[in-house]
């Protein structure tokens, strides 16, 4: 019957009474858990997701907007911006441009986007391995991102028509035109790329050629595709002028007819005064704009932190509040246990144990409650995570663990420690002898 | 075995309370009768160094236990003086068993299965080794203070009141108990009690008289 055994026994004999205390401590604890989790795999994602981009080209609008739509995947298109206009970026002798990846987004399969663009979007941007397959070559043929051909079930050889928007509501299937066709599966790379289905940017020009030259059947009504409606922001790249499908191929930069959605850059010197001022040239002598993602994420999250700064001050009142109510109920209990303590005086105990049994008790209570909390929080993460990647498709996980929660802990234990500390001095100055005589 | 000189105590620093010399030898079995208020729970917790006297000193097994410090004196305590009160308490989180464990860890000494088992059978409560204190009646919570003042062999045994809330036919049974136990321990046992049926027990007697002194 050691010390430890003893102050478990007296924990769990009444347990209901510290059940308040040790449910706001673990709420408290797991708060702040789910915080730090939540932050530290957004800025995980974000970071990871920046991938030495240094701006981003597309049309006029929000400049967080276009950041978001064609780096992170989780909003929609500003609109489209013509090649014509684009050209120069595009040239690979731009003197301050060492890569730019065209973007052609609008098309969803099982609302995963499928993104028009180059190689260079998976041997520089994004690099990833194929794990089956090869790289797309031909027009209609997709490579697909991890997380994608896992949750489809997709093999290389599937063959499917895409779907109009970024919303899979199982109306605006393109299915008139021809199927695509997966010819490549990406390895895990932990970026938005696993949440993506890739091919080249003509054949997203040819699913909207196609259903133009066909066209809706004339009594086709609302619920048929109907190029001529008004959700651009869904679908940006409409091309209704297309003529009729041209079989000399011509080079991306020379079809000065149509659109892409945007354009990722990198510099060849980040440093140059000229590059930073290339952004602002676009924006003040174009009908483009360009953004700058450090810029915009880093205002995005300045935005979001104010709220995570209030939930996280919250939590620790509400830790505070449990450390109270832990030092609360070791006191009261004290008053129960006056001639118990005192009897263990006579059998021998010295102040010193007393001292250190109340302790003890604080610092396990303390315990419990971390140990819920954690439990608690990396259970909500995970429950979250399936829903974030509902709703944002980005992979999260309830299952990472994190060194902030080890100085947690000795928070977590510093705080029992404290509330334990006077109910422990109290504990220790029990008079045995009147303690004995009053009861 | 047990021995005190010139034991005065005050409580307020106006009233001395005055005790008579007391010593008893190893293994003797000494009764200390008294009126309410004349001191004998006050005296009890002098001998069982829970308090502290004015003036005067105690001696347990030639230990004069003024000389010792705080913590060496919940120590020697432990080891050398069990006592019974008049109420029995236990640590109520933990089982019978549980509870002389305590006893015997507190004392400094390795808990011991058999010794609990022995005593408990010696006192007939070994089919209560796992029950909670609570669910004991009050003679068996009477045995098992008898036992967790034996645990651990003491010299001295020292009972307040054991008989005064008992019936006849208890308090015969529980002073029999005392007595023999503390004979099988060869410890010196002494009761305080204002219980007049005790008086024809036990030879050795002290009557406590009021001798109280104002400043």
């Amino acid at each position: 019957m050691n010390l430890f055994r003893l102050s478990w026994k007296n924990l769990t004999y009444k347990p209901l009474a510290m059940l308040l205390s040790l449910i706001l401590f673990a709420l408290g604890v797991g708060l702040i858990a789910l915080l730090l989790q939540i932050n530290q795999q957004v800025q995980e994602k974000f970071e990871s997701n920046l991938a030495g981009i240094d701006l981003v080209i597309g049309a006029k609008g929000s400049p967080l907007q276009l950041i978001l739509c064609n780096m992170y995947h989780i909003d929609s298109p500003t609109g489209n911006i013509p090649i014509k206009s684009a050209r120069p970026f595009l040239n690979p002798k731009h003197p301050l441009i060492r890569m730019a990846v065209p973007l052609s987004l609008g098309d969803n399969h099982k609302s995963y986007r499928i993104v028009g663009t180059t190689h260079t979007f998976v041997d520089s941007i994004y690099p990833a391995d194929l794990v089956e397959g090869q790289l797309w070559q031909a027009d209609m043929e997709v490579c697909v991102g991890a997380t994608v051909a896992e949750k489809l079930n997709m093999k290389v050889g599937d063959l499917f028509h895409s779907a109009h928007g970024f919303v899979d509501d199982g109306m605006n299937i393109h299915d008139q035109g021809d199927k695509f066709k997966v010819v490549g599966i990406f390895e895990p790379t932990g970026t938005v790329l696993d949440q993506l289905l890739l091919t080249n940017t003509q054949s997203i020009w040819a699913v909207h050629e196609h259903e133009d030259d066909k066209g809706p059947p004339a009594n086709a009504g609302a619920q048929e595709h109907n190029h001529d409606h008004d959700h651009e922001n869904d679908h940006a790249h409409h091309d209704h002028d297309a003529a009729a499908p041209a079989p000399p191929r011509k080079a991306l930069i020379d079809e000065i007819d149509k659109d892409v959605t945007s354009i990722l850059v990198r510099y060849r010197s980040k440093s140059n005064w000229r590059s930073l001022n290339l952004a602002r040239n676009i924006n003040e002598n174009t009908d483009m704009q360009a953004a700058t993602p450090a810029f915009e994420m880093a205002r995005l999250t300045s935005m979001m932190g104010t709220g995570e700064a209030l939930l996280r001050q919250l939590a620790i009142i509400i830790v505070i509040v449990s450390g109270l109510s832990i030092f609360i109920s070791l006191f009261s209990s004290l008053k129960e246990r006056r001639y118990e303590l005192a009897l263990m005086r006579v059998m021998g105990a010295t102040r010193e144990r007393l001292f250190l049994l109340i302790v003890l008790e604080g610092l396990l209570l303390a315990l419990i409650g971390y140990v819920i909390g954690i439990l608690l929080s990396h259970i909500g993460m995970q429950i979250l995570a399936v829903y974030m990647e509902d709703a944002y498709r980005y992979s999260f996980s309830g299952w990472n663990f994190m060194q902030e929660e080890l100085w947690l802990l000795v928070a977590a234990l510093g705080i029992g420690f404290l509330a334990a500390i006077l109910p422990a001095i109290q504990a220790s100055r029990t008079d045995i002898s009147t303690t004995l005589t009053d009861s | 075995m047990l021995q005190t000189q010139n034991l005065t105590f005050t409580y307020d620093g106006n009233t001395v309370l005055q005790f008579p010399d007391i010593h008893c030898r190893k293994g003797e079995q000494w009764l200390l009768l008294g009126q309410s208020g004349s001191g004998k729970t006050t005296l009890l917790h002098l001998l069982g160094g829970l308090r502290t006297p004015r003036q005067g000193d105690v001696q347990v097994a030639g230990t004069s236990l003024g000389q010792l410090r705080s913590s060496e004196l919940d120590r020697f305590r432990g080891q050398h003086i069990g006592i019974v009160f008049q109420t029995s308490h236990f640590v109520r989180a933990l089982n019978v068993e549980e509870n002389l464990m305590l006893a015997q860890q507190l004392a400094g000494q390795i808990p011991s299965r058999p010794r609990i088992e022995e005593l408990l059978s010696r006192l007939n409560i070994s089919h209560k080794l796992s029950a909670m204190t609570d669910s004991l009646s009050q003679g068996e919570q009477q045995r098992l203070a008898i036992a967790r003042a034996l645990i651990n062999r003491p010299g001295l045994i020292l009972a307040d009141e054991p008989t005064s809330a008992l019936d006849d036919k208890n308090c015969d049974e529980v002073i029999q108990l005392l007595e023999g136990q503390a004979r099988e321990e060869e410890a010196t046992l002494l009761i305080v009690t204002h219980d007049g049926r005790l008086k024809d027990k036990f030879q050795h007697k002290i009557v406590l008289e009021d001798k109280i002194t104002r400043l």
